[in-house]
């Protein structure tokens, strides 16, 4: 089975945010960058398919050069080869924008399955892996934390709300998106980060797909939420604030 | 001025987030110009609940292949209920069926959805959170066609008319139409099966009093006896975000978020926990919130009455403490 995994690289969780003189998006200077955990969960269901039935993994992403690293990562956990779809203006571009650089990329590659985590860390739409397959007209699924290939085609268990599960029949090829938790990510191996060095990385620019369409959403501002209730800080050494917590969850809240 | 607002039903009822989306609906334009969509195979009963809500018209949008849900059936029916009806906006519960479809029914009309919106201000101007909660974003619709717009569970309150009956006026019900797609078996190429709940459930979160929720903070598996030990100590359950069950080190069935359980104890106490809003959503509704965080930014602070901002590891010990010397 040929899978196409899309992944993004994404600033790392713990990373301070500060918002840009534009106001427009984060200032991303002196930022950490690492790959978004939902793609990660989704090459991991890709490298276990491979595991199992043979085949091979491509990795494609967009973004500018920082994003080499995260690719060279992918390679290293056991992805064959990658592309780079080289773009200075991710954040400008809509997901109906990055979902059409993305199908530009798979689709000469004729996978038999697309991987995708089912949204981004950062600006978290949730909307890339959907689009992507009704651009490349493929039926699709969403939220899948298990993949398992049939007879036919593919077996996946997509997880719904509050707690419950279903599985979906459907026919390859066909883009999945994975929710996070569905398997146990694996750790790059010092021989896998010597392999990743000598895989193929194809770099492509973005101009090469066309010319970008006009966003039909445009991000304005981004500001500090507002907060929704007025919170007590409780100040002091982590024992005075513990006395003081329990002082007023006691007397004041009355919830002790 | 039309809006389409799709409803979505659970077990045969509107299910809330529904309502809570007409109630943004309502945000955009009058309940006159808004057209409620129903869709299934049998939806008599779903029309006859939303013609009392505060809307124009309702829509049965029926087909025996619509009676369970699937993308590609979705997809057909409404894209060709929208070629129809033109409205200028399609205003959707941002649920995870919704999350399914919507995505791709925006691209159909050359869109995008303006997804997880929590909130609608004059322009209109959608706002919706970025970076996992820690900011939000304003967004334009800037495109010629339908604007498309799904929104945030908990983040627009439906007043008493729109979430159930208007009893002063009773007699007054929405004009309900049926319109029928076009779809053939072969165009729907899912075949979802029924859904089913994890082995079995042991531990009823909802119903609990006092609840210890653990986060990402924690760090490592072999650091939750610090905070099982604070729990004990306040005679609360023991809860978690999705990373903590995701890694596999607490079982799912203590997962409170939008994916786990909806909580509303007497206290909710977070530990290590940043505040994604999937995680908020499932516990928002608790009477007190208390956070214990290292960073001062973290969306957690937003909801909570009382904050200790420090580290988890000198503090949780801390607390059980107290609580401890408190009971003697």
């Amino acid at each position: 089975m040929k899978i196409v995994v899309a992944i993004k690289q994404v600033p790392e969780r713990d990373a301070p945010v500060r918002i840009a003189a534009s106001r427009k998006w984060i200032d991303e200077s002196d930022l950490q960058w690492a790959m978004n955990e939902p793609d990660a969960y989704a090459l991991e269901e890709a490298l276990l398919l491979k595991e199992q039935a043979g085949g091979e993994v491509v990795v494609v992403s967009a973004g500018p050069e920082r994003v080499g690293s995260t690719i060279r990562e992918a390679l290293a956990k056991g992805a064959d080869r990658a592309i780079h779809i080289l773009c200075d203006d991710l954040n400008a571009r809509d997901a109906l924008g990055v979902a059409r650089l993305l199908a530009a990329a798979v689709k000469p590659e004729n996978p038999d399955l697309v991987l995708t985590g089912l949204q981004s860390e950062d600006v978290g739409l949730g909307q890339t892996g959907v689009i992507v397959a009704e651009l490349l007209g493929l039926p699709h699924a969403t939220m899948i934390l298990h993949v398992e290939k049939t007879g036919a085609g593919l077996r996946v268990k997509r997880e719904l709300e509050e707690g419950w599960f279903q599985s979906i029949e459907l026919p390859t090829p066909a883009v999945l998106t994975v929710q996070s938790g569905g398997n146990k990510l694996r750790y790059a191996t010092l021989m896998g980060i010597k392999r990743a060095k000598t895989k193929e990385l194809r770099t492509v620019s973005a101009a090469e797909f066309g010319p970008d369409g006009a966003s039909t959403v445009v991000l304005e501002q981004i500001a500090a939420p507002k907060k929704q209730k007025s919170t007590q800080i409780l100040p002091g050494s982590a024992k005075e604030a513990a006395a003081a917590l329990v002082e007023k969850l006691k007397t004041e809240a009355r919830v002790l | 001025m039309s809006i389409l607002l799709v409803l979505e039903e659970s077990s045969g009822k509107i299910r809330r987030a529904s309502w809570e989306a007409l109630a943004a609906a309502l945000r955009l334009g009058p309940a006159e110009s808004t057209t409620a969509v129903v869709i299934g195979a049998k939806t008599e009963a779903l029309a006859a609940e939303a013609a009392t809500r505060p809307v124009g018209k309702v829509v049965r949008v029926e087909h025996p292949l619509l009676a369970n849900y699937t993308a590609d059936g979705f997809l057909l029916a409404l894209e060709q209920l929208i070629g129809t009806e033109e409205p200028e906006y399609v205003v959707f519960p941002h649920t995870y069926q919704v999350r399914d479809y919507a995505p791709a029914l925006a691209c159909r009309f050359g869109q995008e959805l303006i997804g997880d919106v929590v909130g609608i201000d004059d322009g209109p101007v959608f706002t919706r959170q970025l970076m996992q909660g820690r900011l939000i974003g304003s967004y334009r619709h800037s495109g010629n066609g339908p604007c498309f717009v799904s929104v945030q569970a908990g983040a627009f309150r439906p007043d008493s008319n729109v979430a159930g009956p208007d009893s002063s006026a009773s007699a007054a019900s929405a004009p309900i139409t049926t319109f029928t797609p076009t779809i053939d078996s072969a165009q729907i190429r899912t075949k979802p099966g029924e859904p089913f709940r994890a082995s079995h459930q042991t531990v009823d979160l909802s119903t609990a009093q006092r609840i210890v929720s653990v986060g990402r903070g924690i760090k490592e598996a072999q650091n939750l006896p610090i905070v099982q030990e604070l729990a004990t100590a306040l005679g609360a359950e023991l809860a978690a975000s999705r990373p903590i069950c995701d890694n596999g080190w607490l079982p799912m069935e203590r997962q409170v978020g939008s994916s786990g359980q909806t909580v509303a104890p007497r206290l909710y106490l977070a530990v290590g926990i940043s505040g994604a809003i999937q995680h908020l959503v499932g516990m928002k509704g608790s009477q007190c919130i208390v956070a214990i965080n290292k960073d001062p930014d973290a969306p957690i602070f937003e909801v909570a009455d009382y904050g200790i901002v420090g580290d988890l590891f000198e503090v949780v010990p801390a607390l059980t403490e107290a609580l401890r010397a408190a009971k003697q």
